[in-house]
């Protein structure tokens, strides 16, 4: 073997071989750290030095930050982690970098806003960054709908949702539903068919995969928690009438006279506990009802169902 | 422009092919080829806004890495290798050549934003499916961005003019970012008094603007360029060119090459 082929054999060796140890090591290096650490570091937590070194391409550094705080929410929530520390300074950032990236204040809301683990359980910080929102575009209406979203479901705050609703039906091209939502807020605030139609109008509003999965969710959770009223209604009316509590569904079935034992969004018939609570079969299929869930229960890791 | 000017600028184009300087092209490529497919998987809804933001950005830094790198060589290497004295021992002035190299360089970048912004244009219908016509200000943004590189061809000649390649290299790059605060250095002036203000002020109007050149975030989101920034952006980059360039052209002349 002459010398040039015999270094071209070593070093390619040498290559292939430090290569493959390099990622190796780097496997092994990630297994060791702690994940929480590394999630949890925002380097640079003022928004006006971010875009200061930016040096004037800050929708480029938006984008990242959009990105990273995409990731992270994703991460934890997946995790099932009970803490968003980073969440909201990622977002402020994120929108002061550039305050026209919409979707980091649509998705946003919905990040801060729930209870955890489904969000950051900070409705007050999802309200401050719509309101920022809006003062920068205020000619969009969606900001209006997804603040009045904010007041609706994690706040109660029925007044004000009906007050951005009607603010935002005043836009240009505001799409007409927000009107029927502030009559709705006004009239009707706590009904299911109220919940119902704000998570319809979420669902045709958007195009985006990922709001429209959100919503089917939020919108089968609500056929539970309204099937699983009806049925603890009719299971008190039972143990008034009887005197005692039902052994199965089948007994209050047969006393209103239905044709069989109603059942969830994935078709499985509601089940009856032994003190006479009405429960879902599968409670992890269903990540946002309030109703019809066991003492104790502690959700699994999410799911999302394609069919409403 | 005379012949002997075209002459030097055409030679300066084919060096800087000749030095591999369009390679730059296939990195841009594939950057934008990652952005476009994978954003999408890792982030929500700013597959397009990525594409032109990192697309202009991209196209915004390799060509200032360019031009200060190709520029600030281009009179030092001519006198490094001697061949400066061939050149100018023909009937070429100095500012001919000054001239000439600057024509040479802005060229090889407004050759290599048209590739970069067909990648810019290939890489957004691949996400977006289709044109818009509020897309067409991404050529504002394209325009506006070539005059920044007139700029800094004319800069990194400036400097090249009487300084090592090192030290001009430093210089014009420290200028970009300076440029890049012009607007904040306006700010800081009307905070001062007195004579402070008085040269914070010139200071301010001295260094380039660059910050008034990057329209970058607004094409993103499909807002229009209004004409009469283009007008006064178009105006304030020639003057400046030309400005810079003349300082050049003073300090060459005047340039012991012995």
């Amino acid at each position: 073997m002459s010398s040039r082929k015999s270094t071209t054999w070593i070093a390619g060796t040498c290559l292939v071989v430090s290569m493959l140890g390099s990622v190796f090591l780097l496997k092994n290096t990630d297994r060791i750290r702690p994940g929480d650490i590394v999630d949890d570091a925002l380097y640079i937590s003022s928004a006006k030095l971010v875009r200061k070194a930016s040096l004037g391409f800050n929708g480029l550094m938006a984008c990242i930050y959009w990105t990273r705080t995409v990731q992270y929410f994703g991460h934890r929530h997946y995790n099932r982690e009970r803490t968003y520390n980073e969440l909201a300074p990622l977002l402020e950032i994120t929108t002061a970098l550039d305050p026209h990236l919409l979707p980091a204040y649509q998705f946003g809301a919905s990040f801060l806003a729930p209870a955890p683990p489904n969000g950051a359980g900070q409705p007050e910080r999802a309200v401050r960054l719509m309101q920022y929102g809006i003062e920068h575009n205020p000619a969009n209406w969606r900001l209006y709908y997804d603040l009045g979203f904010v007041y609706y479901t994690e706040l109660h705050d029925y007044k004000k949702a009906e007050e951005v609703f009607a603010k935002g039906s005043q836009v240009p091209d505001a799409h007409p539903f927000l009107k029927v939502l502030a009559a709705d807020m006004a009239t009707h605030a706590q009904d299911f068919n109220t919940a119902r139609l704000l998570w319809s109008a979420a669902y045709e509003s958007t195009k985006e995969a990922t709001i429209r999965q959100n919503a089917v969710d939020h919108l089968r959770a609500i056929q539970v928690d309204e099937d699983v009223t009806n049925l603890q209604i009719a299971v008190t009316r039972f143990v008034q009438t009887n005197g005692r509590i039902p052994t199965s569904l089948w007994e209050v079935v047969s006393a209103e006279h239905w044709r069989g034992i109603p059942v969830d969004p994935d078709g499985n018939p509601y089940e009856l506990s032994l003190d006479g609570q009405v429960l879902v079969a599968n409670p992890d299929n269903f990540p946002f009802i309030t109703m019809g869930v066991p003492p104790g229960y502690q959700p699994g890791p999410p799911k999302s169902h394609a069919k409403g | 422009m005379n012949a002997r000017i075209a002459s030097i600028a055409y030679n300066t184009f084919r060096e800087a092919v000749r030095d591999r300087v369009l390679y730059n092209l296939i990195a841009f490529a594939l950057l934008l080829s990652a952005a476009a497919i994978f954003i999408g998987q890792i982030s929500i809804e700013i597959e397009r806004l990525v594409v032109i933001n990192l697309g202009l950005t991209a196209v915004t830094l390799f060509g200032v890495v360019i031009a200060i790198f190709v520029g600030i060589g281009l009179v030092s290497k001519e006198i490094e290798k001697r061949t400066l004295y061939t050149v100018l021992s023909r009937p070429v002035r100095r500012w001919e050549f000054i001239v000439g190299k600057f024509f040479g360089l802005a060229g090889t970048l407004v050759v290599n934003t048209f590739f970069m912004a067909i990648g810019v244009f290939g890489a957004l219908l691949y996400v977006a499916h289709r044109f818009s016509g509020a897309d067409a200000a991404i050529f504002a943004a394209l325009y506006f961005i070539i005059l920044q590189f007139l700029i800094i061809c004319a800069v990194a000649l400036l400097f090249s003019s009487f300084s090592s390649p090192l030290l001009s290299a430093v210089f014009a790059f420290s200028l970009f970012v300076i440029g890049s605060f012009a607007d904040d250095l306006r700010g800081f002036a009307t905070l001062t008094h007195g004579l402070t203000r008085w040269i914070a002020t010139g200071v301010a109007y001295l260094v380039p603007n660059f910050s008034s050149l990057n329209v970058v975030s607004a094409v993103a989101h499909q807002q229009p360029i209004a004409w009469q920034l283009i007008l006064q952006n178009t105006f304030y980059a020639l003057l400046y060119t030309v400005m810079a360039l003349s300082g050049a052209v003073l300090i060459f002349d005047r340039r012991n090459l012995k």
